[in-house]
């Protein structure tokens, strides 16, 4: 499977990039603006491909068509020189390092240009708006806004939107009108442009660049929350940018003196229309490219391609229309984003990540590397010191002031105060990058007579901030911090109290029900399971995804991967659980326990959001002894994170996958284990109707609960529990077959209660498990019958097969407890009574719970490796048994393991059956399961909690 | 809110929790409503099932902890009062109030803070945090993944880190001293929704 998903991804891959590389022909036309379409008529001959050469006649076996070939040839080539630059680049990691990508690649470029250049003094290929607009801007943005972690963006949609509206209208302005002023100062000598020509270069200069941002933001990991301000308020700008270029721009064309008051009003006006028709059209398109999804099922292969043709479509319709493109593509992916990745089957989810990061990641870097080509142009150039270093000057200076008096304003209403630290980055991090470039070069040299200065200006803007800050902001926040507190490395029980103390605040959050109260998104979400969902998602899909157990059977899915590979290695403590690979990295050094060297402290996880370098700093150079750093490393990597901290994963170049899932379940698994527990303990303690009460009870609560794990919104989805059954079942229990009659009389017991309600599941006792546990055992069972010391005087006599055993012990340890009361039954028939009584009054309803009780209580069991080993049995031979008897739903696990061993033909094993027939209503086997335990033994997971207790019903 | 001063006049001595608290009429009508969305029982006190039936806190390492807090002198039942007030303990410590010498500590004081993350510990309440107790809370936080011995030997450290007086176990004083460099007041608060 995981070789097929490999290709599938390989096969999309290699047919996306073909597709760029056609399509990039018609529109990376060479400098000569004048004459664009004369490459497209190149691109368009050379599919021809059939007719021998036009301008020799007679047959030639081998010709030489490179004016055919010329254009895509040239254009891969490029593409191929960016990507092998980019691998260059990491090879080295202490140069990727220190310098931003986005640098190395604008170096790479203008050294390129330059050798271009050198060679036949023209610049080949420039960076195009056209190119840039309508081939490598989209694939970044609807990178973006599929992969945006919504409910960050939507938390803090308010702060984000007065970053990107007001802040650049704020830079747009202030810079234009400050650049109008010097100018007026005549300090600039003597330029041919007026005060609406310095405010349409505010509105290019102005807007923070979501590539460039991009690209630093991810190498420098700064806290979630700053994060997505800078994600998305370059992403939202670029609409207000293109919005506010567009009224500028036409103002110039119109010329000052020829607008009116009412010009004034439509551009603002249009403002609006603009950007809200943009997101209009997003949100449709996104819709529609759920609905579709809704319909490929079985066309498996190009469904991905669905995406991308409709978001892209959305793009060049919001284009068409005038409308924000920018937030229209960004919008398509990021309503389509949860629909889509439920309708899609799971190699395809898969396909269309890694497409869309290649595209992405292919489009940032050939934009980068021409931007540095594109300088190398004696024609745009025109220097004017003052002029480039007063805008240097004005944009640095207002975007610090931008944000310090914004973040003033929200801190007011935010709940997470945004401090100083993180003023100074988001003002710092301000860069300019691509998209000021390709507003700039657009602008029309008629009416903007200064074009050339503007040029050189931004090309200049973007270079420094992407490089000169790009390079400095990462020593810059290293640096900050240090300053800000006197670091020192936190002591052990610092670190892991202040981790206990973020999920005692969760669990607290949770109680007081402060968060997930949010009105809009409650409201938001009920329409969306209400009406949408059930619109954009496929029937199929949405059974899952009301399902419960499709949860967990995708927990379970994603357990096998990396279970495969642990199972490989195991007995080592070698496996180190990274957050971004599910599967275990075998390149990189082994950390076991006793060998973990300094390496091991630095490899951090990259796609963690948090300012920790200086902590990893700090731990390297204080940290002497190898141990302590061993110590520090394991807790670092190993505890729990607190819930709501995990939840960012946006990377540009790097695919996440959720390791939160897994997390949550083995955490779900220990909190069920111990509630058991101590209900265990609490039975013991009380009597039996009270108890017998409080099971039911419990049992109730449980399922509820059981329901509301992975979401608690989730609609319960109320598991049949065929009672009646039993009865029928009794009756036609034939005690001629060779087993010891046993009924339950009602009645005949103290505990009426017990009968009455819930009088099934006395599970007759499973053969002797293995010695080791014997002796635990022994005591947990004298525990148990401190009343009833009658019975425990039986001791099992057969030693069941171990392997079978392990499965035994697992499912159905909560037999255990009367075991020795019932091996030797034949002479004990009324002892049995009283015991099953006993376990009846125990509420075995539980039995799957307590089996988990049971295994805890044996030492030797709790070796989680035994662990692993032991589900795998169980549930491979209730695979099994289900082949064997299908005739008889009702007995699930328990008979194949009866079946197995022919030994176990004895009235005990009988009464297994057959009790098991009548007590256990046929549990619920839903597909999903099924397909699960048809995987190899290695591949099984430890049985979750929750997992058995949904089978039990 | 509509029924928002029904919902205050159900509430008992909301004068006195007011005070006592600290929470606003807003805040105290909000945490009223979520109070009674927990009681399914519809009796006006919570049990822990009524708090195990919070999803999320399944999937909290400390959430058994958490909810074992809530109900102290192990008592089975917890009323709106006794809710309210533990939860005023998270409430955000205002530093700028000009503090009156005289008047009793504040609920939400740091070292309250600091006495309900210190319970979670002290299981046995003999007001130390000895090694089986720490182990216990270790092992809920760390993941599976993390063999015994290494489990014992975090804890022998962090131990030895914070024990003062040597005699193997964390007092409440020790426990308060490892946590001076910590934002108590910072990390241990949330701000209730109005």
């Amino acid at each position: 499977m995981g070789r097929d998903r490999s290709q599938r991804v390989a096969r999309c891959a290699l047919l996306t990039a073909l597709g760029l590389l056609l399509c990039c022909p018609g529109a990376l036309s060479s400098v000569d603006e004048a004459e664009p379409d004369s490459h497209t008529e190149h691109g368009g001959d050379s599919h021809g491909g059939n007719e021998t050469g036009y301008h020799q006649p007679g047959f030639h076996v081998v010709s030489l068509h490179w004016e055919q070939v010329q254009a895509p040839y040239v254009i891969a080539l490029w593409i191929l020189v960016a990507s092998l630059g980019q691998a260059v680049f990491h090879l080295s990691e202490k140069v990727t390092s220190v310098v931003p990508e986005s640098a190395l690649l604008i170096v790479l470029g203008v050294i390129l240009g330059g050798i271009v250049w050198a060679a036949d003094h023209t610049a080949s290929f420039t960076l195009t708006p056209t190119v840039f607009f309508f081939y490598l801007l989209p694939p970044i943005v609807l990178d973006a806004g599929y992969f945006m972690p919504i409910r960050h963006f939507f938390g803090n949609l308010g702060s984000i939107l007065m970053y990107a509206i007001i802040g650049t209208i704020w830079n747009t302005v202030t810079t234009g009108l400050s650049l109008y002023g010097v100018f007026w100062t005549g300090i600039m000598g003597n330029l041919d442009a007026g005060l609406l020509e310095f405010l349409l270069f505010g509105s290019v200069i102005a807007a923070v660049d979501t590539i460039a941002v991009l690209t630093v933001f991810e190498e420098v990991h700064v806290n979630e929350a700053l994060f997505i301000f800078m994600l998305g308020e370059s992403l939202l700008n670029d609409g207000v940018t293109v919005v506010l270029y567009n009224i500028f721009d036409s103002f110039v064309a119109v010329g000052a003196g020829n607008i009116e008051g009412l010009d004034y009003l439509k551009g603002i006006v249009s403002f609006f229309i603009v950007s809200l028709g943009g997101i209009a059209i997003g949100i449709i398109f996104g819709f529609l490219l759920s609905l579709v999804t809704r319909f490929t099922k079985h066309v498996r292969v190009i469904e991905p391609a669905f995406i991308f043709v409709i978001s892209y479509l959305s793009y060049l319709t919001a284009e068409m229309l005038s409308l924000s493109a920018i937030l229209a593509i960004a919008f398509c992916g990021i309503c389509c984003q949860k629909y889509v990745k439920t309708n899609l089957c799971e190699q395809s989810v898969i396909t269309v990540r890694y497409a869309m990061k290649m595209l992405a990641s292919g489009a940032e870097t050939i934009i980068f590397m021409f931007l540095g080509i594109s300088a190398v142009d004696t024609n745009i150039w025109t220097w004017n010191t003052a002029f480039i270093l007063f805008t240097l000057v004005f944009i640095s200076v207002y975007r610090v002031i931008g944000v310090v008096i914004q973040t003033w304003i929200l801190n007011h209403y935010r709940v997470v105060r945004l401090e100083f630290i993180d003023q100074v980055v988001m003002s710092y991090g301000g860069l300019r990058g691509s998209m000021a470039f390709a507003l700039v070069v657009l602008l029309d040299l008629q009416h903007v007579h200064e074009k050339r200065l503007f040029v050189s200006t931004t090309i200049i803007v973007v270079y420094f901030t992407v490089i000169i800050q790009g390079l400095t902001i990462k020593p810059l926040v290293k640096w900050l911090k240090v300053k800000r507190s006197q670091q020192k490395e936190p002591s052990l029980s610092e670190k892991f109290q202040e981790r206990a103390f973020d999920h005692i605040m969760s669990a607290i959050e949770d109680i007081s029900g402060q968060t997930g109260h949010n009105y809009l998104r409650d409201k938001w979400t009920n329409f969306d399971r209400k009406y949408l969902s059930k619109v954009m998602i496929r029937k199929s899909a949405q059974i899952s995804q009301d399902n419960i157990l499709s949860v967990f059977h995708r927990l379970n899915l994603k357990d096998a991967i990396s279970y495969v590979p642990e199972g490989e290695r195991q007995g080592s403590l070698a496996f180190i659980r990274s957050i971004n690979d599910v599967n275990i990295d075998f390149t990189s050094p082994r950390y076991s326990s006793l060998d973990s060297s300094v390496s091991g402290v630095l490899h951090e996880n990259t796609s963690e959001v948090c300012l920790d370098m200086q902590t990893m700093e700090n731990r390297v150079k204080r940290l002497k002894g190898q141990e302590e750093i061993v110590t520090h490393h394991m807790l670092q990597q190993h505890l729990y994170k607190p819930r709501q901290r995990y939840k960012l994963n946006y990377s540009r170049h790097k695919l996440v996958s959720n390791e939160d899932e897994k997390q949550d379940k083995e955490i779900f698994q220990q909190t069920m284990k111990k509630r058991l527990e101590n209900l265990k303990a609490a039975k013991l303690g009380a009597n039996h109707n009270a108890t017998s009460r409080n099971v039911k009870k419990d049992k109730a609560a449980k399922k509820k609960h059981s329901d509301a794990v992975p979401n608690r919104r989730l609609p319960t989805n109320p598991l049949p529990f065929h009672v009646d059954k039993e009865t029928e079942v009794e009756d036609h229990y034939d005690p001629s077959d060779g087993g010891i009659s046993f009924l339950i009389t009602p009645g005949s017991n103290e505990s009426d209660e017990t009968i009455t309600g819930n009088s099934k599941s006395i599970p007759s006792p499973p053969p002797l498990p293995s010695p080791s546990t014997l002796d635990a055992k022994q005591l947990s069972r004298e525990e148990d019958q401190v009343s009833q010391d009658d019975l425990s005087s039986e001791r099992p006599s057969r030693i069941f097969p171990s392997y079978l055993q392990k499965a035994w012990v697992q499912s159905y340890s909560s037999l255990e407890n009367v075991e020795s009361q019932v091996s030797t039954i034949s002479e004990q028939v009324a002892a049995q009574e009283e015991s099953s009584a006993e376990v009846n009054s125990k509420s075995t309803v539980d039995n799957t719970s307590e089996a988990k009780l049971n295994e805890e209580d044996h030492p030797t069991r709790l070796d989680s490796e035994e662990f692993d080993v032991k589900v795998p049995c169980a549930e491979t031979l209730n695979e099994e048994l289900e082949d064997n008897s299908p005739k008889d739903p009702g007995v699930q696990e328990q008979k194949p393991l009866i079946i197995k061993d022919s030994k176990m033909h004895s009235a005990a094993a009988k009464r297994v059956q057959n009790r098991r027939s009548f007590h256990r209503p046929k549990p619920l086997r839903y597909p999903v399961l099924q397909k699960l335990g048809s995987l190899p033994v290695s591949c099984h997971i430890p049985p979750h909690a929750l997992e058995q207790e949904e089978t039990q019903f | 809110m509509g029924s928002y001063s029904s919902h205050l006049s159900k509430i008992e001595d909301l004068q006195g929790i007011i005070q006592e608290t600290g929470f606003s009429k807003a805040h105290i009508c909000r945490l009223h409503d979520r109070f009674e969305e927990l009681d399914k029982s519809n009796n006006g006190e919570l049990s822990r099932e009524d708090f195990q039936r919070i999803g999320e806190l399944a999937v909290n390492p400390l959430g058994d902890r958490i909810i074992n807090a809530f109900f102290p002198n192990a008592k089975q039942t917890l009323d709106f009062r006794s809710f309210v007030r533990i939860l005023a303990t998270f409430r955000p410590t205002v530093k700028d109030k000009s503090t009156n010498p005289n008047a009793p500590e504040p609920i939400n004081s740091r070292i309250n803070k600091m006495r309900f993350a210190f319970q979670l510990y002290d299981q046995d309440r003999d007001g130390k945090i000895s090694r089986e107790e720490l182990i216990q809370v270790l092992r809920m936080m760390l993941e599976a993944q993390v063999t015994n011995d290494q489990l014992e030997s975090i804890t022998d450290r962090t131990i030895q880190e914070a024990d003062l007086d040597g005699d193997g176990a964390i007092s409440f004083e020790e426990f308060r001293k490892s946590l001076e460099n910590i934002n108590l007041e910072h990390k241990m608060s949330i701000r209730f929704l109005q």
